[in-house]
């Protein structure tokens, strides 16, 4: 397979394989990380971070523990989530937006440009609240089952089917 | 293991989400080896989540990743190499490649040039074949106009009346083709030059005991008329015709002074 490949390759410290790996997954990891510290700026500044990051802890990863991009998630939830911890961010951020996700997409002009804009807006606009709720606490912040569980005061099996089903429609209406 | 029930549980949405336990994603791990369909199923979770979570971003990231690769120090080292390995590489299947393509669109653009040509030209003849087609449908009217002239010439029925110039313009003339049947004159006014300014001929019919003129009416269209026949009604039974010059409009009875040709209709 491909990507495995390029993973690999990546693990060996190729330049290359790292800057196709970067395409393919940076804005993903830019929208992740502008979702929770919501300052363009410190974005910028913690996607450096986390993929010099990432290269340097290269050879950590194992597909056996996950998928690549779940790895670069992890890491770049968590970096977000660290630079949100911080004293200098608390201290210009006083009260952080509560918007979910999906505000930011709903209002995100440049967008348009992408590819499947219209199926992801539509998706968004459609989205019940629970269903928003659920993919911004699993996908976009990194909670646990038990801790979105617990967030979103649902039983654990409840999350899990219902985020199932949420993301079926998802993949309904950006893969099809 | 039942491996629908395992995909539809939603333990899967949650491998890509990476809240699993380590044990749990080594389990997905050897499960996506030996089933198809559930690294099928993680492929597009995958997918639809990088998709979804792209939307978020509002900034192009490609000026990051050079920092980055900045900081890193991508490419400092390799820069001469690379260039010393590049340069072998414009060989001939370069240039030939480059001056088939500059060919090809030149030869494109001469063939877009080459067809607004023609369609300019396809627009001229256009406009030139409608133009015969107005001269044509004219000529057929003249063509028509003629034939029946020429029928009333040849008509047995035709009363010819011959005007003769009169007085002071001795040197005119003209002709009456007096058709009774159809109530009409046509009359041939070669014989008479343009009238001045402001002036038109007037033809009348006349009855000689006593003598009282009938005007037919004027000849507005003289000077334009190509052939000078003229078709005028005449209803009245005419024992001559004449042709006077009259102020523009024509007048109620004729100047006798201004007679251009008198004709009398043969008894017959």
């Amino acid at each position: 397979m491909e990507l495995d490949q390029l993973v690999e390759k990546f693990k060996q410290k190729d330049e290359k394989a790292f800057e196709k790996l970067y395409n393919m997954y940076s804005d993903s990891m830019h929208g992740v990380i502008y979702n929770i510290v919501r300052d363009h700026d410190i974005a910028q500044e913690v996607m450096q971070d986390v993929f010099i990051k990432a290269w340097h802890k290269a050879d950590s990863y194992s597909s056996k523990k996950g998928r690549f991009f779940t790895w670069i998630l992890n890491i770049a939830r968590n970096a977000a989530i660290d630079k949100t911890r911080s004293k200098a961010f608390k201290n210009s951020k006083q009260n952080l937006n509560s918007d979910f996700f999906v505000d930011i997409i709903e209002g995100n002009e440049n967008l348009d440009d992408k590819t499947d804009a219209i199926g992801i807006k539509k998706f968004v606009g459609k989205l019940a609240e629970k269903c928003k709720a659920v993919i911004e606490l699993l996908y976009f912040k990194g909670y646990t089952q038990s801790e979105a569980s617990e967030a979103l005061d649902m039983p654990i099996g409840t999350i899990k089917t219902r985020n199932r089903n949420c993301i079926q429609e998802l993949r309904n209406m950006v893969l099809n | 293991m039942d491996i629908k029930a395992y995909i539809e549980s939603g333990i899967l949405e949650l491998y890509v989400a990476g809240t699993l336990s380590e044990k749990e994603n080594e389990e997905v791990y050897e499960l996506m080896q030996k089933h198809p369909e559930v690294l099928q199923e993680v492929l597009e979770i995958e997918a639809a989540i990088v998709k979804l979570t792209a939307s978020t971003s509002q900034r192009d990231s490609d000026h990051i990743l050079q920092r980055i690769k900045q900081t890193l120090g991508f490419g400092s080292d390799k820069d001469t190499k690379v260039i010393s390995i590049a340069k072998p590489k414009y060989n001939w299947i370069t240039y030939t490649g480059w001056a088939a393509s500059i060919l090809l669109a030149a030869g494109l653009l001469w063939t877009v040039n080459q067809n607004k040509q023609l369609q300019s030209d396809i627009q001229i003849a256009e406009t030139q074949q409608s133009l015969l087609e107005t001269q044509i449908a004219n000529s057929k009217n003249s063509l028509e106009d003629a034939n029946v002239l020429i029928s009333v010439l040849r008509d047995e029925n035709i009363t010819k009346v011959p005007l003769a110039g009169q007085g002071n313009f001795a040197n005119t003339f003209a002709k009456v083709y007096w058709d009774k049947d159809s109530e009409r004159i046509f009359l041939d006014a070669q014989g008479l030059p343009d009238p001045p300014e402001g002036k038109v001929y007037q033809v009348w019919s006349l009855t000689l005991t006593p003598l009282t003129p009938t005007s037919l009416g004027t000849i507005d269209s003289f000077t334009a008329d190509a052939n000078k026949i003229f078709e005028i009604k005449n209803a009245n039974k005419s024992e001559a015709f004449g042709i006077t010059l009259e102020p523009a409009g024509g007048s109620a009875s004729p100047t006798m002074d201004q007679l251009y040709t008198l004709g009398v209709v043969s008894a017959s």
